[in-house]
C-alpha cells in the first residue's frame, strides 16, 4: 500500500486573548494510504476539523509537515497553490449553512469549480451538475434554486456534490452525513464506497457516528484534545478498543433499541474535561480516565505501536501509559 | 418520561398544520397537514426523511417562518390551551426563548457572530428573567459548564467563530435552557458532539425534564438517540406524519413501510461482517406537485393500486399507535406480515436482556 497523504508532527495552535494558546492540533503523525478510507473520530473540539483544514492548507501550519504523494506541501499556501491543489484535494465542510454562498444558485455553486479549473463549455457543465445532483439524491431542477430554500440535509448534499464534481483524488469529509436521514446516509456512504472503487478516491472521513465510521472506513483514528490516542483497523478498534477514551466512546454509542437504551445507567460524569488552552504535560485524558495512574499526571504518553498483536490482526497504535 | 402524562392535557397540541413557500419554480408544500401533541414531562421524537418538513414544522410554532416567501395556510397550535400561531406573547410573557426554548439545527441562526458567547446567554436572562447584569454573567458561565464546556469562564469571553461545531451546539443548548422553558424544541441538538459528550447532554436534558416537568420535542436522525430519549415517536415523510406511536410501537412493531425502510438502511453492530447498507430505492416526491395518493407510493415495495390514487387515512392500531398506509385497511388483502410483526420485533427481543 502506498501512502497518499502523510502528516508528520503536524501542529496547529491558535493564539487567543491575553497571550493564551489553543492547542487545536498537536504533533499529529498520520498516514492515509491510496484508496483508503480513514475514519477520524473523537471528542468535540479535539481538532478534527482543524486537522482536516490544515492538511488542505486552509489553515497555516504552526509546525510539522504534510506530504502528498511523497511531495512536501507548501508551509503556507498562496492563491496559486490552492489552484493547483483543488483538482487533487477537496473538502466537504462541516457546516452546510455558512459554507454555501447565499447569492448563487445551487447549480452555480456546484458548477463553479468546473468553470474555474476546466475549459468545459456551459452545456457540459450543466450536464455534469445534473449528473452529480442526482448522484447525491437531489433533483435536476434543484439547480435553479438558492441554498436557503433547502433543508439541512439537502444543503449537506449540495456540499458533497460540489466537492466531488472535480473528481479529486483525496477528500476530507467533515461530518458529511450527520445531517442526513439514515436512508440518505446509506446512499451517500454507498456512493463514497463506489467512488473509492471506481475512481480510487481516498478519504479522511470525520464523523461522530461510530457505527457508521466502523462501516465506512478501513482504519479508524481516535483523537482527544489535539492528539491521536488510538489508530487501527476499524473493526478491531470498534470491537476491541485499547485506549480508555476509545473504550468510553464505544460504550457510550447509543443503539437503536429502546429496551436497552432506557435501562442504560446515566453516564458517569468524572472529572473536568481538560481544556486545549495552555496545555500542561501529562496525559490529556487523565482527569476523566477511570484507569488513571500516577505517571499519567505528569508524563505525556507517546503514540506507540503495540507489540503483542494476535496473528492476523493489524497493527495498533495507542498513546497510553497502560501499554508502556 | 412519566406515566402520569397520560392523564394530563397536552401542553402543546398541533392540528392540521400546513406550510408552503413561494419559490421561483412554484409553490413548495413543505408541511401538509401535521398533527401531534406532547404533554408535560414527556419527550416526543420526530424522525424522518431529510427535507420532509421537520424543521419547518417546529419553526412555524416559533414564528420563525420567513413570510414571504413562507405561508401557514391552515392549522392551529395550542400551548396550554391557547392559540400561539402568529403570536409572540401570551399572558404578558414572551413565548419564544421563555416559555418555549429552541435549539436550532443551524447554530449560526441563533448566535450573533459579533457578540461573545457569554454575553449572548446573559442577555437572554436579563431580557426574559430580569437578572442583573452581574448575576446573568455568572449564570451564563454556570450554564456553559453544565453543558460540559471546559474552562467555561474563559470560553464565555470568546466569539462564535472561535468555537468548534460541537462547542457551538452546546452554547446554543445553554441559551435554550437558560430560562427553564416549559417546552424545549431541540432540532438535531447533538449532531456535532462525540458520543460521550452526547450522552452527558442527553442526561442533562433528562434531568431538566425530571426537575421542571419540561416537555421535549426532539428532532433527530439518530435512532440510537431516539431509543434513549423518546416516550413517543412521530415518523415524517414528505410533509406528513405517516406513523406515530410509543417508542416501543415504532421500534418493535413498526407498521409503515417507510419506518421499516429506515431500519434496513442502518449499519448493525452485531458482527464484523459488514453487509451492505440498503438505502430506500428512489427519491422523495416533488413537493411542488405532491402525488395525489400516498407520498411514499413510488418507493414502496408493498404499494397497490389505491396507493397511487387516494391518500391513505390514519388507521389506528393501538392506543397511541397510528399509521397512514392502505395496507392496514380492514379490507386489504392479507398484509405482508413484516408490517405487523416486523423483523425489528425479533431484533429487539433477542437484544433485550
Ligand atoms: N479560528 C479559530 N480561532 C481560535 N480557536 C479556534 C479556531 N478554530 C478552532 N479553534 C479551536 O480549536 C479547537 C479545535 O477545534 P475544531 O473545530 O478543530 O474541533 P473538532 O474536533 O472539529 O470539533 P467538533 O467535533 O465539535 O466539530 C477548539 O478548541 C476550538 O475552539
Ligand atoms: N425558505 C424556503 N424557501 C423554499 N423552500 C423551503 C424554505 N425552507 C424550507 N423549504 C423546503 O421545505 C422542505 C422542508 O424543509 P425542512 O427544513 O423542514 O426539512 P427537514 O425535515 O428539517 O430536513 P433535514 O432533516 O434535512 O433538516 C424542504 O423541501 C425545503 O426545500
Ligand atoms: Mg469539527
Ligand atoms: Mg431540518
Amino acid at each position: 500500500m502506498k501512502a497518499l497523504v502523510e502528516t508528520v508532527n503536524l501542529t496547529k495552535h491558535f493564539p487567543i486573548k491575553r497571550d493564551q494558546i489553543v492547542h487545536a492540533v498537536d504533533n499529529v503523525t498520520l498516514t492515509v494510504h491510496e484508496k483508503e478510507i480513514v475514519g477520524l473520530v473523537g471528542e468535540s473540539g479535539s481538532g478534527k476539523s482543524t486537522l482536516g483544514k490544515t492538511i488542505l492548507g486552509l489553515h497555516n501550519k504552526t509546525s510539522g509537515q504534510v506530504l502528498y504523494d511523497g511531495t512536501m506541501l507548501p508551509q503556507k499556501y498562496r492563491a496559486r497553490d490552492f489552484l493547483s491543489s483543488a483538482r487533487k484535494m477537496q473538502m466537504i465542510f462541516q457546516d452546510p449553512y455558512s459554507s454555501l454562498n447565499p447569492r448563487m444558485t445551487v447549480g452555480e455553486i456546484i458548477g463553479e469549480a468546473l468553470k474555474l479549473h476546466t475549459n468545459l463549455n456551459n452545456q457540459t457543465i450543466r450536464d455534469r451538475v445534473t449528473f452529480w445532483l442526482e448522484r447525491v439524491g437531489l433533483h435536476a431542477d434543484h439547480a435553479s434554486r438558492y441554498p436557503h430554500e433547502f433543508s439541512g440535509g439537502q444543503r449537506q448534499r449540495i456540499g458533497i456534490a460540489r466537492a466531488l464534481i472535480l473528481e479529486p483524488e483525496f477528500v476530507v469529509c467533515d461530518e458529511p452525513i450527520s445531517a442526513l436521514d439514515v436512508s440518505v446516509q446509506a446512499q451517500v456512504v454507498n456512493l463514497l464506497d463506489e467512488l473509492k472503487k471506481s475512481m480510487g478516491l481516498t478519504l479522511l472521513f470525520i464523523a461522530h457516528d461510530l457505527s457508521m465510521v466502523r462501516y465506512v472506513s478501513d482504519r479508524m483514528a481516535v483523537m482527544y484534545l489535539g492528539s491521536l490516542v488510538e489508530v487501527g483497523a476499524s473493526n478491531e478498534v470498534f470491537f476491541d478498543p485499547q485506549h480508555p477514551y476509545t473504550q468510553m466512546l464505544v460504550s457510550s454509542n447509543p443503539e437503536p433499541d429502546p429496551r436497552r437504551e432506557r435501562n442504560r445507567p446515566p453516564t458517569p460524569v468524572r472529572g473536568e474535561i481538560t481544556s486545549p488552552i495552555n496545555i500542561q504535560p501529562g496525559c490529556r485524558f487523565a482527569s476523566r480516565c477511570p484507569k488513571v495512574m500516577e505517571v499519567c499526571r505528569d508524563t505525556t504518553p507517546e503514540l506507540i505501536t503495540l507489540k503483542n498483536v494476535a496473528p492476523g490482526k493489524d497493527l495498533r497504535q495507542v498513546a497510553c501509559h497502560l501499554y508502556d | 418520561m412519566n406515566s402520569s402524562a397520560d392523564t394530563t392535557d397536552p401542553i402543546l397540541k398541533v392540528s392540521d398544520l400546513r406550510v408552503e413557500f413561494d419559490t421561483y419554480g412554484g409553490i413548495v408544500q413543505a408541511v401538509r397537514g401535521v398533527n401531534f401533541e406532547v404533554s408535560e414531562g414527556e419527550t416526543l421524537a420526530i424522525v424522518g426523511e431529510s427535507g420532509c418538513g421537520k424543521s419547518v414544522t417546529v419553526q412555524s410554532l416559533m414564528g420563525l417562518i420567513p413570510m414571504p416567501p413562507g405561508r401557514i395556510t391552515s392549522g392551529s397550535a395550542q400551548y396550554r390551551g391557547q392559540e400561539i400561531l402568529g403570536r409572540t406573547r401570551i399572558n404578558g410573557r414572551e413565548l419564544r426563548g421563555s416559555e418555549i426554548g429552541m435549539i436550532f439545527q443551524d447554530p449560526m441562526t441563533s448566535l450573533n457572530p459579533t457578540m461573545t458567547i457569554g454575553d449572548q446567554i446573559a442577555e437572554t436572562l436579563q431580557v426574559h428573567r430580569g437578572f442583573s447584569k452581574r448575576d446573568a454573567a455568572a449564570r451564563a458561565v454556570e450554564l456553559l459548564s453544565l453543558t460540559r464546556i471546559p474552562e467555561a469562564e474563559q470560553r464565555a469571553q470568546q466569539y462564535p467563530f472561535e468555537f468548534s461545531g460541537g462547542m457551538l451546539q452546546r452554547a446554543m443548548i445553554a441559551t435554550a435552557i437558560a430560562c427553564e422553558p416549559s417546552v424545549l424544541i431541540a432540532d438535531e441538538p447533538t449532531t456535532a458532539l462525540d458520543v460521550t459528550i452526547q450522552a452527558q447532554i442527553l442526561d442533562l436534558l433528562n434531568d431538566l425534564q425530571r426537575d421542571n416537568n419540561m416537555a421535549i420535542i426532539l428532532i433527530t436522525h439518530d435512532l440510537g438517540v431516539v431509543a434513549r430519549m423518546a416516550d413517543n415517536v412521530a415518523v415524517m415523510y414528505a410533509g406528513e406524519m405517516v406513523e406515530q406511536g410509543t417508542a416501543h410501537d415504532i421500534f418493535y412493531r413498526a407498521a409503515h413501510p417507510y419506518t421499516l425502510g429506515l431500519r434496513a438502511a442502518m449499519p448493525s453492530n452485531v458482527d464484523e461482517t459488514a453487509q451492505s447498507l440498503q438505502p430506500i430505492e428512489g427519491s422523495p416526491p416533488d413537493l411542488f406537485a405532491p402525488p395525489p395518493g400516498c407520498g411514499y407510493c413510488a418507493r414502496c415495495p408493498h404499494a397497490v393500486e389505491v396507493c397511487a390514487t387516494k391518500p391513505p387515512p390514519r388507521f389506528s392500531l393501538e392506543a397511541k399507535h397510528n399509521v397512514k398506509c392502505w395496507q392496514h385497511h380492514q379490507d386489504a388483502p392479507s398484509p405482508p406480515t413484516e408490517l405487523f410483526l416486523s423483523s425489528t420485533t425479533q431484533a429487539g427481543d433477542t437484544a433485550a436482556p
